[in-house]
């Protein structure tokens, strides 16, 4: 049995706004609430919106279980070199090195409050990227596997 | 003796959170359930953790257009997201485990799960 | 039987935590000295205006790459529960 065709036309609507959210609370993790975690659950309820609308032959045309896997283990191999970048740079294990002053990232940020510069926090937002990117991977992987792991039970 | 009972919300809310989970663990027979009561304690404990940090009539610990006022504690809210991530693992290796045990006995009842023994 | 003495301790147990909660302050905290110190340093040092995320990536990184850890381990063992039989084996652990 299926769902209606106006639950998967509003889902098929719905999937890439969950995405450009998600990725927003990402990339702003260093200046308003949220993070790689928070955004990486967003990302995940959007592929969980389409999982639900449609049966799991449908979707697996669009989002296999390769490619999460691929997000899922870049993510935390970003995260990984991320913190051996350190170690190059002179300072310990997963310092921040690239902060406060400079260029890329690194524009200083004066004490108390102020609107946020995206420009700012040096290495964070590079480690906010890659912890999205893996929970995002993970969380859908999950999914995936327990719906196959259904789908062989009713034969 | 009635200062004793004046508890704050949130504390007494995280009291009858776990005492509820509690009994929901200990008393029921499906898989699924004990699950709901593990997952309705573990709510229970980040909401201790988050409370924990109040400060009297704090703002957000961000700099970003804060209003004036004293910034409530962060550090209680970061091991809070720790504890969310690690609670939202346990119940997905939970929830696999209960469907492989359906799949091979044909039933969740913990009374008929017993090929362990003996 | 069973089930009024199930009842009765679990209340006996509630009794026992509401008094116990009794006596934490809530509004203020005994000690803040640590959490001072990262929201007067966390702008300079960080560059980053939240403070909880430079908290949890700067401050304390290396806690959240165990966490990241963890969420690793826990896709893996899904996805070792759900793995698809090779032809000649009945159970998993033959």
């Amino acid at each position: 049995m299926k769902m209606t065709k106006i639950v998967r036309t509003t889902a098929d609507l719905f999937f890439p706004f969950c995405l450009v959210f998600g990725l927003y609370v990402v990339v702003h993790g260093h200046l308003t609430p949220g993070g790689g975690f928070q955004g990486g659950a967003v990302m995940a309820t959007g592929t969980a919106l389409l999982l639900v609308a449609r049966a799991y032959d449908d979707v697996t045309g669009r989002i296999r279980k390769g490619a999460m896997k691929a997000c899922e283990a870049a993510g935390l191999l970003i995260f990984l070199c991320a913190g051996f970048s350190g170690l190059f740079a002179g300072r310990p294990f997963m310092a921040n090195w690239l902060a406060p002053a400079g260029q890329w990232f690194r524009t200083f940020v004066a004490h108390g409050p102020n609107p946020g510069d995206l420009n700012t926090a040096g290495l964070l937002p590079l480690l906010n990227f890659g912890v999205g990117i893996e929970v995002l991977g993970g969380l859908t992987v999950i999914l995936l596997y327990m719906l196959s792991g259904i789908k062989e039970e009713k034969k | 003796m009635s200062s004793r009972l004046l508890l704050a919300m949130p504390y007494f809310t995280v009291v009858v959170l776990i005492v509820l989970g509690l009994a929901v663990m200990l008393s029921k027979r499906n898989l699924v359930k004990i699950l709901m009561g593990l997952s309705l304690m573990e709510s229970a404990v980040n909401l201790f953790l988050v409370a924990t940090g109040y400060r009297h009539d704090g703002v957000a610990p961000i700099y970003t257009n804060v209003p004036a006022g004293p910034m409530v504690l962060p550090t209680v809210q970061a091991l809070t997201l720790t504890s969310i991530v690690i609670g939202v693992a346990t119940s997905a290796m939970l929830l696999s485990f209960a469907m492989v045990i359906y799949k091979k006995y044909g039933t969740t009842d913990i009374q008929k799960i017993k090929k362990l023994k003996g | 039987m069973r089930n009024v003495l199930f009842s009765a301790i679990l209340l006996l147990f509630f009794g026992g935590l509401l008094y116990l909660a009794a006596d934490l302050p809530f509004g203020h905290p005994p000690r803040t000295d640590m959490d001072d110190y990262y929201i007067r340093h966390a702008q300079e040092q960080t560059g980053a205006n939240n403070v909880v995320t430079s908290i949890v990536f700067d401050f304390r990184g290396f806690d959240t790459l165990g966490e990241a850890t963890v969420l690793f381990t826990a896709v893996l063992g899904v996805g070792m529960m759900f793995r698809k039989l090779k032809e000649g084996e009945e159970y998993e652990n033959d």
